[in-house]
């Protein structure tokens, strides 16, 4: 460095050339990162003033250029306070949360600034939002409700695909339950406060979080996200609909549609509830706890008698494919080969699914048509698994006129012996 | 008709001057004799193996894509399929099971010493080869099972020092056991092994047939004491009427195991995904196995895996040339030779039982 | 030899002896060959269903609809399309495993279980499946369509 200012020196270079030279070397040292006085003091503050630039560079904002100022207002470059700090510069301080929306949709909501950053990314989350519970309640005055950082996080936003974001699909039922599960937090709004802890034991947070499916439903999924309102009572099946297309149709076209309807009864939730969501089984047909039939029907009339045809059949068809399965299991532990039957009693499984998904059309004789469908499939395997049994006591046989084959071979041969040595 | 044919043979052939020391052959008869079986038995079981391997050739095919699927179709679609590939399994472990008890009965019997040096190392070769008849037969059906145990098997050859890779690289026909170590055991099993194992039973029938049966020493000893003693069977018919006994008992055990414990197919290998849990060779390889496992990871400076499969080359090594270690004191050596052979078949035994039952 | 010389138990001996040796002969290679002559004749199917597989007949298929058929040891799904040409896929979904199948109203691969959607070369385009479905090769054979899995590159 010396060198080169000797050698500037050296050409009686103007003093603004070597200035410019120095800012330049300093601003190559520190690549990438400008001179940022809210990071150098803020970061050593304890919370809640703190913000480390290592948590400030995982946000994506920051990753895109932007800065403290860009939201805070005031200027980056003074280490004086009244001057970084100062009203001259615009600063905001910490935003009051009325304004946050606002502020976040000053740039989210402009599409043709958007665009510069990530053409594919919505531009409406503001304008649903304040369609929203959330929303209206905030226009009301209301803050304890979710505004956009209580989601997204604040200093550290992560987008959605990021695993470690907030609002990642396999996070979400955590971050809105850290409201909606906090019994003395959401005393004043009436509403229950057990969905997380329901939605925890369901079929659905089974398979985004344990399995990883990321297509299963979280509270985003059926609530909507920026414009998160409950589905109303009427419109609960239409939610469900959109993944479980055939139950929803065969409901639709069957008797419960309309009365569920008339009676303002909440669809699908009925009798499968809404938040803890298991999975269904036969039992639901049934007189026990888990049926759901008799809680409206009465026994003896002629819905009861369906329900009774329905989950007969249905035990049937499950009680023949066990069998079926059993048979092929010994079968195969006999040695005999039996992959094929093995094969088709995925099909009479798929017979029974289908059956079951028919159960939604509440009529006796569609289900049967389709179990009669799977009751020949595992039947014909079931004898598969018989034959194949049949065929191996056959071998048995086979093996036992061989072995006497062999005994009188073995004698003949002992007699030979003994004659030629006599 | 019989006579017939042999007449038209022998005036061209001069079958006479052939047979002549065929017909004047014996076999010793002592207490010990029903040992002298087991070479018999032994090369019956590799004649069942030649045949029934040559069936399934007729519809085995090797190649990654097609050998789980020709198997399944030998063992479900043709024609008692499932019965001639359960009796090439079967007899494959018989066989080798037979092998062992035949060297050790050798061992034991002393029927090594001189002057059969030569029928006890062209044995033990065959040993050798029919350990890999079984390690490259194993891999062929391409289950999963297989595929793991030869990648463990492969690889532990692979810790050989200095030519250990390179060997390891030449059996699996490249760094990872894939469709190309397939077809390359394939060709070691049907072709390489064969020819190697002809050859070098060529040579050990011939020196049997030379040298005739040896007898045990004691016995030896006795016999020249006393020569009224000595009782001998003419190998022709009678003692070969015995083997053949033998033989129809032996084919009578394998059919009955066929039928019974059909050999069973397991899943399709699939390279890429991860191996299942408690991964074993078969029950020949296990004691080998198990040692290596007890060894530590490192014994003083060295790595404890390679010094493991060296001391079993060793062994390997020392057992080929047991005969030549017989001093000018038989009497001496061969007790210790006696020793040292109970020793190993004590710990094959145990090692085989523990590698069977370990997790 | 003279014939009334031979005691009458030597001669039932042997007589024994031979029908042993001689029966057992013939039966024991009687259940030795039977096995193997059976087996040296080709079964009727001599497909292993492991590469290739015969899927239908030309004809089978009426244009715009689909057909499972047996691909080793799971389904698939073979597509006529209206424009005459077939398509072959695995008809396993990828989202849980349900059986696909082809519809002519979408012109794509629908599976009913979750509403999952699949354009006809097994893209997945719609619902929850996360990955396409296995493409397969489809060759005509005479009146034979021969399905076969694609030759690794």
């Amino acid at each position: 460095m010396a060198m080169l200012r000797n050698k500037v020196c050296g050409f009686a270079a103007p003093r603004s050339t070597v200035l410019a030279g120095v800012v330049a070397l300093a601003a190559c040292l520190g690549y990438g990162q400008a001179v940022n006085s809210c990071v150098d003091c803020h970061s050593t503050m304890p919370d809640p003033l703190g913000v480390t630039s290592d948590k400030f560079s995982q946000d994506i904002h920051a990753q895109k250029g932007l800065t403290c100022t860009s939201c805070h207002g005031g200027d980056a470059s003074s280490y004086d306070p009244t001057v970084a700090m100062g009203s001259k510069a615009g600063f905001k301080g910490k935003i009051d949360r009325r304004k946050i929306p606002d502020l976040c949709g000053s740039c989210h909501s402009n599409p043709n600034l958007m665009r510069q950053y990530d053409p594919s990314l919505r531009t409406d989350q503001l304008a649903e939002y304040h369609t929203s519970v959330h929303g209206k309640r905030l226009a009301a005055g209301d803050t304890k409700v979710a505004v956009c950082i209580d989601c997204h996080s604040v200093h550290d936003i992560r987008p959605p695909s990021d695993p470690r974001s907030t609002v990642n699909p396999v996070n979400v039922a955590t971050t809105c339950s850290r409201c909606h599960a906090d019994a003395s937090y959401m005393k004043q709004y009436g509403i229950p406060t057990d969905q997380f802890a329901k939605y925890n034991t369901s079929v659905h947070h089974d398979a985004l979080a344990v399995r990883g499916d990321l297509s299963a439903p979280t509270c985003t999924t059926c609530h909507g996200n920026h414009g998160a309102v409950p589905p109303g009572v009427d419109k609960v099946q239409n939610v469900c609909a959109n993944c479980h297309v055939f139950q929803a149709q065969m409901y639709a076209k069957s008797t419960h549609s309309k009365v569920f309807q008339e009676k303002g009864l909440p669809g699908c939730v009925v009798c499968h509830t809404n938040h803890g969501i298991h999975m269904p089984s036969d039992a639901m047909l049934g007189t026990g706890p888990t049926g759901v039939c008799m809680r409206c029907h009465a026994p003896g009339d002629h819905c009861d008698r369906a329900r009774v045809s329905i989950l007969s059949n249905l035990t049937q068809l499950d009680g023949t494919i066990k069998q079926a399965d059993d048979a092929l299991r010994v079968a195969e532990s006999s040695g005999m080969e039996v992959s094929e039957a093995r094969l088709s009693q995925d099909q009479a499984r798929d017979a029974l699914t289908k059956a079951r998904v028919t159960i939604h059309s509440f009529q006796a004789a569609l289900v049967d048509q389709d179990i009669q469908v799977g009751m020949k499939i595992a039947a014909a395997n079931l004898k598969a698994g018989k034959d194949a049994m049949i065929e191996r006591n056959h071998r048995r046989i086979g093996l036992g006129l061989c072995f006497v084959a062999i005994a009188i071979m073995l004698v003949g041969l002992w007699l030979y012996i003994r004659k030629l040595e006599s | 008709m019989f006579a017939a044919l042999y007449r038209w043979l022998d005036e061209r052939l001069h079958l006479d001057g052939l047979i002549e020391p065929f017909r004047h052959k014996t076999v010793p008869t002592h207490r010990l004799s029903y040992w002298y079986f087991f070479g018999g038995i032994t090369l019956f079981l590799f004649i069942v193996q030649v045949f029934t391997g040559i069936l399934l050739l007729l519809y085995y095919r090797p190649s990654a894509n097609e050998a789980f699927e020709s198997v399944q179709y030998i063992m479900t679609r043709v024609q008692f399929g499932w019965l001639i590939r359960s009796i090439h399994s079967w007899s494959a472990n018989l066989m080798i099971f037979t092998a062992f008890v035949h060297m050790f009965s050798v061992l034991f019997l002393k029927a090594y010493r001189k002057p059969r040096e030569m029928t006890w190392v062209s044995g033990m070769l065959l040993l050798f080869l029919v350990m890999g008849f079984g390690f490259s037969g194993y891999l062929l059906p391409w289950n999963k099972l297989a595929f793991f145990a030869t990648t463990v098997g492969t690889q532990m050859a692979g810790q050989v020092p200095v030519i250990g890779q390179p060997m390891m690289v030449f059996l699996r026909g490249g760094p990872q056991v894939t469709g190309a170590t397939l077809t390359r055991f394939f060709g070691f099993h049907v072709a390489v092994l064969p020819m190697l194992v002809t050859i070098l039973l060529a040579i050990h029938l011939f020196l049997v047939q030379r040298q005739g049966m040896s007898v045990p020493p004691k016995v030896e000893a006795a016999w020249t004491a006393n020569p009224s003693l000595r009782r001998e069977m003419r190998f022709f018919p009678n003692f070969l009427l015995r083997e053949l006994m033998a033989w129809y008992v032996a084919i009578g055990t394998l059919g009955a195991l066929a039928a019974l414990f059909p050999w069973n197919l397991g899943v399709k290998a699939e390279p890429f995904a991860s191996a299942p849990a408690g991964i074993k060779p078969e029950w020949y390889f296990l004691f080998m196995y198990q040692t290596l496992k007890l060894i530590p990871s490192k014994v003083w400076i060295f790595d404890g895996e390679v010094l493991g499969i060296l001391g079993c080359g060793l062994a390997g090594l020392f057992w080929l040339l047991l005969p030549f270690f017989e001093s000018d004191k038989p009497a001496r050596t061969r007790t210790w030779i006696t020793g040292l052979g109970v020793f190993a078949l004590v710990y094959m035994i145990v090692m085989s039982v523990y590698g069977y039952v370990a997790q | 030899m003279c014939a009334d010389h031979i005691p009458q138990t030597r001669t039932t001996r042997r007589h024994a002896i031979e029908i042993f040796l001689g029966g057992g002969v013939l039966a024991s290679l009687a259940s030795f060959l039977y096995p193997v002559l059976r087996f040296l004749v080709p079964p009727p199917v001599a497909d292993l269903g492991g590469d290739e597989v015969v899927a239908a007949k030309v004809g089978d298929l009426k244009p715009n609809s689909g057909e499972i058929f047996r691909f080793g040891s799971r389904p698939g799904l073979l597509i006529l399309q209206s424009d005459g040409t077939y398509r072959a896929l695995s008809a396993t979904c990828t989202h849980l495993g349900c059986t696909v199948q082809y519809r002519a109203d979408l012109r794509q691969i629908w599976c009913p279980c979750h509403n999952g959607i699949y354009d006809l070369s097994g893209r997945n385009v719609s619902g929850p499946p996360p990955r396409p479905l296995d493409a397969f090769d489809v060759h005509l054979r005479g009146d034979e369509i021969v399905v076969s899995r694609k030759r690794e590159a």
